[in-house]
């Protein structure tokens, strides 16, 4: 809107004089504008760029020989990398769908459990088919999913809040359920065999595929198609960036927010049926820190904490940068809390790097 | 006579004990620039809030064509071709230009790409949008794919009013659009509204701003505690008048009534 083509004629008197005015808009010199400002920009439409970068420098640090003798750069030790970060690679996506729309969700560990534990009661306790066992598995996830969106849209809950109430029901129902007892791995192979279906592996070389590490690429390039390609994702985005303006504009926000948190609940499902092929057994005490280790990624990756900012593959880098440092620095033989230390800097830096591209206009 | 595209009698708005619309009337002529001014608490914002569904109304009967309405969300509005451009602009910041323009109303891909999984179609929605703000003499912004929070104001304020004129098939409304912006602007913004107005859209002008207000308004309804107070012709009265009128300094003659 920078010409101004009026006649003379209309508009105010004082505003005959801006025909002779200066026509710029506002500038300031671009020469002081060096690199810095060129990387805010950059980060600023790329915010994922940051843990790709981060992901590649890890990699090539610990495929070092002076650091890892050799023994990080192999086709075995990668492949079992991603197989360790399957599981909470699939709980970030579901994350990363909370987070989107500016939520935070502190359940998804305890609901990933609890799905996994009414799989293996019905499927291997009870002898109930396993496919029905399985169906009853991701209902309770989807349910699980919906009663934490019920309780943000209907009652208008932070979710925070509602997930942290949650968090401890779904637990506590577990526990109840199973009296706190592990459901043994070679009682799962007698039973419902399938519930273990995402352990199996197939071999390429030295790298050991397993179907959990497929799932959760196949998981990451479903969302990011429909928040990509799709009006739903749209709409998350915006509810995310600005939930009255997304309203006002004309989006259905409670209606797009319940479906968000049903299919974080589905996700979850998914999550949990892939952690008993990875673990073997299934233990109520299993995954105790996976809530967070879930947000660690999805923050990690570049997803924004206030919402509407970051791409859904960010937090399967940030999954994959935690794996990595963990093998990395225990294969250079240095003291694992070392990698819990990085971590924790790692996480301060991303949230500090969102902060500063937020900054970024004109 | 013609028939008021919108016509509204005796709308009641209470907030707990607060009466906002107090029998308030409202009628907007096919193809005008209605103006609505009123001081501070006066009941435009809720005025205007019953018409766009934003508030539900208490009493009273709106109707749109003759036909009677009641809106229990804004999309409800939009969808029976009220569009209404808000003073906060309701645009999200790091979507694009284009995804501001488009949102809930998307367009799909044809054939199966669209049907079965849900597909944008980008190629049609930026070339639309194109159109659309080459229509109103916006094109110099240049990438339609920029976020909006890196345009200026005033920039944002033309995104906002281009997305309704773009789908505003019957009545715009546009709440305070010059308050935020300077000299140029906002006389971009008023050439803006009168080219819309130009295709015959009616336009309802919410404004404090007296010079714009007589400038580009056909008729102008002056709200006072609650009500419509008259509604007058800017040719007629001065804005020392309206002040008045509005802030209860002077009242408006018998005639000029209804």
């Amino acid at each position: 809107m920078t010409d101004t083509t009026q006649t003379p004629k209309k508009g105010q008197d004082f505003e005959s004089a801006l025909d002779k005015s200066d026509k710029n808009v506002a500038a300031f010199e671009r020469k002081s504008k060096g690199m810095v400002d060129g990387l805010q920009h950059l980060l600023h439409l790329n915010p994922t760029l940051v843990p790709v970068m981060v992901l590649v420098a890890s990699v090539l640090i610990f495929s070092l020989p002076m650091v890892t003798d050799g023994k990080f750069m192999t086709m075995f030790n990668l492949s079992l990398v991603m197989q360790q970060v399957s599981i909470i690679g699939i709980l970030a996506a579901a994350q990363s769908l909370i987070i989107l729309t500016a939520g935070i969700d502190l359940s998804v560990g305890a609901l990933m459990i609890f799905s996994a534990v009414v799989m293996g009661l019905l499927g291997v306790n009870l002898g109930v088919p396993t496919f029905i066992s399985l169906i009853a598995g991701f209902v309770v996830a989807i349910g699980g999913g919906l009663m934490n969106g019920l309780f943000v849209t209907r009652v208008k809950l932070p979710p925070f809040i509602v997930t942290l109430g949650t968090w401890y029901i779904f637990l506590s129902i577990l526990r109840l359920l199973t009296g706190s007892q592990s459901i043994r791995s070679q009682d799962i192979d007698a039973e419902a065999a399938a519930l273990k279906i995402f352990g199996s592996y197939i071999s390429i070389g030295s790298a050991r595929i397993t179907f959990g590490v497929i799932l959760m690429i196949v998981v990451f390039a479903v969302l990011w198609y429909f928040l990509n390609k799709t009006a739903w994702g749209r709409h998350v985005y915006a509810i995310g960036d600005d939930k009255e303006a997304a309203e006002l504009a004309g989006i259905k926000t409670d209606r797009t927010l319940l479906t968000v948190y049903m299919a974080a609940g589905a996700v979850v499902g998914v999550a949990a049926w892939a952690s008993i092929g990875r673990v073997g057994s299934i233990s109520p005490n299993a995954f105790a820190e996976a809530n967070l280790q879930s947000i660690t990624a999805v923050v990690i990756g570049g997803i924004s904490l206030f919402g509407g900012r970051g791409s859904i593959l960010g937090p399967l880098f940030g999954a994959l940068i935690v794996g990595i440092f963990e093998s990395g620095l225990r294969l250079a033989g240095l003291d694992v809390q070392w990698q819990v230390f990085a971590i924790g800097w790692l996480i301060i830096l991303a949230v500090a790097i969102d902060q500063w591209i937020r900054k970024v206009s004109a | 006579m013609t028939q008021p595209i919108i016509k509204a009698r005796g709308l009641v708005k209470r907030y707990g004990r607060v009466t906002a619309l107090n029998q308030a009337d409202f009628d907007l002529m096919p193809g005008e620039i209605l103006a609505v001014i009123g001081d501070n608490g006066a009941g435009k914002s809720s005025l205007i809030k019953a018409i766009s569904g934003a508030v539900q109304i208490d009493e009273g009967s709106i109707e749109l064509d003759g036909k009677p309405i009641n809106f229990r969300t804004p999309l409800d509005a939009r969808n029976a071709g009220i569009e209404t451009v808000y003073q906060t602009l309701a645009l999200s910041p790091a979507l694009s230009i284009v995804d501001n323009m488009f949102v809930g109303r998307e367009i799909r891909k044809q054939g199966i790409m669209g049907k079965y999984f849900k597909m944008l179609d980008n190629k049609e929605m930026a070339r639309i949008a194109r159109e659309k703000l080459n229509d109103l003499g916006l094109m110099t912004i240049q990438n339609i794919n920029q976020a909006v929070e890196t345009l200026s104001g005033g920039q944002r304020q033309g995104i906002s009013v281009a997305r309704a004129a773009a789908f505003g098939s019957k009545v715009i409304i546009l709440d305070e659009p010059t308050a935020a912006l300077g000299v140029k602007e906002s006389r971009k913004v008023l050439e803006l509204i009168q080219e819309v107005r130009s295709r015959g859209i009616p336009i309802v002008l919410i404004s404090h701003n007296m010079p714009h207000v007589f400038e580009v308004a056909d008729r102008i309804h002056v709200h006072r505690l609650g009500s419509r107070l008259c509604v007058i012709d800017p040719k007629d009265h001065s804005m020392s008048d309206a002040v008045a009128y509005m802030t209860g300094a002077k009242v408006p003659d018998q005639v000029e009534m209804a």
